[in-house]
């Protein structure tokens, strides 16, 4: 319990740092940090009745999340050379602050959702939809294509909390689709962004809505 | 109010000029120097008391009244502190609204004093001094509204004593989240490394030097003896969430001083393997550590 609600806060630490810090670098290597920790979260909230699927989703997730994504990612970071993301829609601090109005929005609204009552921490649901609206907000306010993913693999991060919260109801199947769902979307993304960035010499998205052909 | 309250009073009072000097000597060790004997303080105190005071012509009445106003601030907030698991001299519920606005009374008759000499230089520094204690305050007030809620009471000398006596094994990440939020904002109070740098005499970027440059003699003393108790005060808090209590007084005090004095050589280690932060990144740390402080505070809501 204590140590399931340690890597809840852990979770909400990361992506306050996410929401708060420019550097593309630094970013990678926290979402890869969350994604090991969040790796450990389905071992931690089902101690009691360990089994071998729950150790074979903890040891995918973080060969997945915590190896192949960051290399993948930090790859895309030296083709497409970029070091910090510049003028995002929203600021830093502004980001960190919306960062804990969203905080507030998500345990507010896990009060008046009915929870089943096999959940392994009280916190889990809404940091589960915390992280989840973190995400989209850092894919909304964001301007680096690179960013984005890490926003998207933030989100994706939410779902999974919520599904290992959830585990005894849902199958392994659902959890590995997910998981490969997400490998394939980064995979799909790096190769854009390797084609953005030689298109265009620049990843930033904000002006391809003004493509012709 | 009973008599055992009396000694961690004097204890604050004597000992709180000590704190500034294990800093430093903790930051010479780190450097390979030799440094300053740990009762500096008290020679520079004494030193100080001893001369006259020189005033400029452009000065008025509250330039000599903000030194002895701050120090008067600052030791009503020693009063309002618990220490050792004793309860305060004073305590009443919400007490610890007042000792945020004792700090910020202090800090306000620093900064019109430093106002008061008309020079630019002091108005830069009054101006950022305003701007970051503006961020901390919130964090401190945050924090310590959620210790409240975790020991549900209101006042200071029930809610250290609550928190420090088996609070960590429930409740322990929203203790340590609010531990980290306090740390942030007594270095950022007490102008420590990473927000200001103490050292620093006449340079464009400190802060809380600045403001007493025209201090001088007896004024100076007060302003020094001031800052030695707020961070006494500051780390009594720090200490006092997490100092257990052991039933006997001499061991609670002991140990507690002793707390303070590890929470100095702590502050010295962060300064040693710190640098100072851009002006333009200290807002980012004090709301950082406002957010930790209201995450605590959220997550304390939703046991």
């Amino acid at each position: 319990m204590i140590l399931t609600n340690l890597i809840l806060v852990l979770v909400v630490l990361t992506n306050l740092k996410l929401l708060g810090s420019s550097r593309i670098g630094s970013s990678i290597r926290v979402v890869a940090a969350q994604g090991v920790v969040l790796g450990l979260l389905p071992i931690l909230a089902h101690m009691h009745d360990l089994s071998l699927r729950f150790s074979l989703l903890a040891i995918g997730t973080v060969a997945i999340k915590g190896v192949v994504f960051p290399w993948f990612l930090f790859r895309a970071v030296r083709e497409a050379d970029v070091a910090r993301e510049i003028e995002p829609y929203v600021g830093y601090v502004t980001s960190l602050l919306s960062g804990v109005v969203i905080l507030a929005i998500s345990f507010w609204m896990c009060q008046r959702l009915p929870m089943p009552e096999s959940l392994a921490s009280s916190w889990l649901a809404p940091i589960a939809i915390f992280s989840i609206f973190a995400g989209l907000f850092l894919i909304v306010s964001r301007k680096r294509a690179l960013s984005q993913v890490l926003g998207f693999l933030v989100l994706e991060n939410g779902v999974y909390t919520f599904g290992v919260g959830l585990a005894p109801q849902s199958s392994l199947l659902v959890e590995a689709g997910v998981l490969l769902d997400v490998f394939v979307a980064v995979f799909v993304m790096g190769i854009t962004i390797f084609h953005i960035n030689r298109e265009f010499d620049h990843i930033n998205t904000d002006q391809l809505n003004t493509l012709k052909d | 109010m009973n008599a055992a309250s009396f000694i961690p009073l004097l204890l604050a009072l004597t000992l709180a000029p000590l704190l500034p000097g294990i800093i430093n000597r903790t930051k010479a060790l780190f450097a390979g120097r030799r440094g300053q004997p740990f009762l500096q303080t008290y020679f520079d105190l004494l030193k100080l008391l001893h001369k006259g005071a020189v005033y400029s012509r452009t000065t008025t009445w509250i330039f000599r009244a903000g030194p002895m106003l701050g120090l008067a601030a600052v030791f009503m907030a020693v009063v309002l502190v618990p220490f050792g698991n004793c309860p305060a001299l004073i305590a009443f519920p919400a007490d610890f609204i007042l000792f945020a606005g004792l700090l910020g009374l202090m800090r306000f008759f620093t900064v019109i004093a430093a106002l008061d000499t008309g020079s630019s230089f002091e108005g830069m520094g009054a101006s950022r001094e305003v701007f970051f204690s503006a961020l901390a305050e919130p964090a401190l007030l945050v924090a310590l509204a959620t210790l409240a809620r975790q020991a549900q009471s209101l006042s200071l000398s029930t809610i250290l004593g609550q928190v420090s006596g088996g609070h960590w094994l429930q409740a322990g990440p929203v203790l340590a989240l609010v531990l980290i939020a306090l740390m942030i904002v007594l270095l950022a109070e007490n102008s420590r490394i990473p927000v200001d740098d103490p050292n620093t005499h006449l340079e464009l970027t400190m802060i809380h030097e600045v403001m007493v440059l025209d201090h001088g003699g007896p004024d100076f003393a007060f302003i020094l003896y001031g800052a030695a108790l707020k961070l006494w005060v500051l780390a009594a808090l720090v200490v006092g969430m997490i100092v257990p209590d052991t039933g006997t007084l001499w061991l609670n005090l002991v140990l507690s001083v002793g707390g303070m004095f590890l929470l100095s050589i702590v502050v010295g280690l962060v300064e040693s393997t710190m640098a100072r932060l851009r002006l333009l990144i200290v807002p980012q740390l004090l709301v950082g550590a406002g957010a930790l402080a209201a995450m605590a505070f959220l997550l304390g809501l939703n046991k």
